[in-house]
């Protein structure tokens, strides 16, 4: 336990009134590092994401950011979550706004940049990931994957220390998933410290330097991908696994 | 198109026919279609109209706002602002449940009375804040169905982008909830703007107030008419208008590459 970790999560508790869903997380980033997050929808993978983001008030615990504990009393929780982007399963675009329009708005209105330097910094990612010909259109006029890779970049664009990817392929048709991976594959490779959930095994072993198994609102098993995938160690992670083998899908 | 003609003509040719058969069709037509009282009364019953266009562009225009400060004021979250809510809530119960028409009597005549020198007598005054005070309660609620359609995703995605929560509700809630309510909102529109005939009840001498003096003066209802087509006149367009709204945000939304 250092504090030059980029994220570090102690014992971290969150119910949704009887029910709970995380029950006592432990967990930790060094900078640079990505790691996913597996398990059965339901474990607690996107309120772990949620609650890391300040979206969900946590009941216990603590979360550590760059050596500041971000669930204090009085913490400023939009100036927190500046430095941290983070990615939903359904996109959740503006769809009132055009491309440019959804990536210029933090930009704009939480970092106070000016239009001009706003939509130079977005026609810059646009351009990186090949969407700069869709900076005018509207969310609704574009595939899932086009529309996923826009809410990337809309994260992005407050050049965030820490992105959080909240099963960013599950709401895609199967053959738009890999332009998203390919994505996110250009950003662990430049460095990007990223926590990600995600039911892509296959994508979790390739690009993670740490897989964590979640389980009944803890972190059940971690190691690296070699290890959770090719030698489990708890008979609820193997029998997790067994079940994407069988699908054909590890 | 053929048939659709057919069809129309078959139909108000019969209504028609149906309605001039009818035994009283005479005197109707002497009561209710009398052109020549028709022409001469409209520029007189149309400068008295004029009255009711102003009362209800300013009730408008402080309804458009006032529902939506209310419908923010109700759906601020938390138990700080338990009390702001309730009294929103009072608010729009109250002014929803009792009639317009009272509203206009006890403001009209029992504002003035109380004699005190710096409240308006005007009773034009007093029927215009009554207006404002029961359609701000009918459009706050409007306001408030479009707040709550847009799914908490979007406000989620705001706030994760480091915007506050008014941020959040100013660039992100509010322009796709007052976008989805826009043709209820011009209903209600509609409806301030017949019930500007409603400030009549205070002798002030509008469109219908007028008509009514017209028609008892001479036993002939073609002055209604002639009060109905400016009615009319007036919310057709609005209504017209409604849709081009309506039609011009979806073609935005769907085109391709549309520069706003």
């Amino acid at each position: 336990m250092t504090e030059a970790a980029a994220l570090r999560i102690e014992g971290l508790h969150k119910a949704f009134g009887k029910l709970e869903v995380l029950r006592g997380i432990d967990l930790e980033l060094a900078e640079h590092e990505v790691v996913c997050l597996i398990g059965a929808s339901g474990s607690g993978k996107s309120t772990l994401l949620r609650c890391v983001n300040l979206l969900e008030p946590v009941d216990a615990g603590r979360i550590v950011l760059h050596g500041d504990e971000i669930t204090g009393r009085d913490v400023d929780v939009n100036r927190v979550r500046r430095g941290i982007g983070i990615v939903f399963q359904a996109f959740n675009l503006f769809p009132h706004m055009s491309v440019l329009g959804n990536v210029t708005l933090g930009p704009r209105k939480a970092l106070g940049l000016s239009k001009q330097e706003a939509q130079s910094r977005a026609e810059l990612l646009l351009g990186r990931f090949g969407l700069i010909d869709k900076r005018d259109e509207y969310p609704d006029r574009l595939s899932g994957g086009q529309q996923q890779r826009v809410a990337i970049v809309r994260a992005l664009a407050l050049q965030p220390r820490l992105l959080l990817l909240d099963e960013v392929t599950s709401a895609l048709d199967p053959e738009l998933v890999a332009e998203v991976l390919e994505v996110i594959r250009e950003l662990a490779a430049e460095g990007m410290t990223m926590l990600i959930a995600t039911h892509e095994m296959a994508f979790a072993r390739d690009v993670a330097r740490r897989v964590c198994f979640l389980d009944g609102g803890v972190v059940l098993e971690q190691g690296t991908p070699q290890e959770i995938f090719g030698s489990p160690k708890e008979p609820r992670t193997k029998r997790f696994l067994e079940r994407f083998v069988e699908a054909g899908r590890l | 198109m053929l048939i659709a003609v057919a069809s129309t003509l078959a139909f108000f040719g019969t209504l028609g026919f149906l309605v001039t058969r009818a035994p009283g069709w005479e005197r109707f037509k002497e009561y209710f279609l009398d052109w020549d009282r028709y022409r001469e009364s409209f520029p007189e019953i149309a400068d008295a109209f004029l009255l009711n266009v102003k009362i209800f562009l300013v009730a408008e225009a402080i309804v458009l706002f006032a529902a939506l400060g209310l419908a923010v004021l109700r759906s601020l979250p938390g138990p700080v602002f338990f009390p702001i809510r309730a009294l929103a809530i009072v608010y729009a119960d109250f002014f929803r449940g009792v009639p317009a028409i009272l509203i206009i009597l006890m403001l009209g005549v029992g504002m003035p009375s109380l004699g005190v020198d710096w409240v308006p007598i005007d009773p034009v005054f007093w029927a215009t804040v009554a207006l404002v005070l029961v359609y701000t309660a009918y459009v706050s609620e409007v306001y408030r169905a479009g707040i709550e359609s847009v799914h908490p995703s979007q406000d989620a995605a705001a706030r994760s982008l480091g915007l506050t929560r008014f941020q959040s509700l100013r660039f992100v809630v509010l322009p796709q909830a007052v976008r989805r309510v826009i043709p209820p909102l011009l209903n209600d529109f509609i409806g301030l703007q017949k019930d500007t005939a409603l400030v009549g009840v205070l002798g002030v001498v509008e469109a219908l107030r007028l008509t009514q003096i017209n028609e008892a003066a001479s036993f002939n209802g073609t002055y209604y008419l002639v009060a109905a087509t400016l009615f009319v006149a007036i919310t057709i367009p609005l209504a017209r208008f409604t849709d081009w709204l309506v039609a011009r945000d979806r073609r935005r939304r769907l085109a391709t590459g549309s520069p706003l």
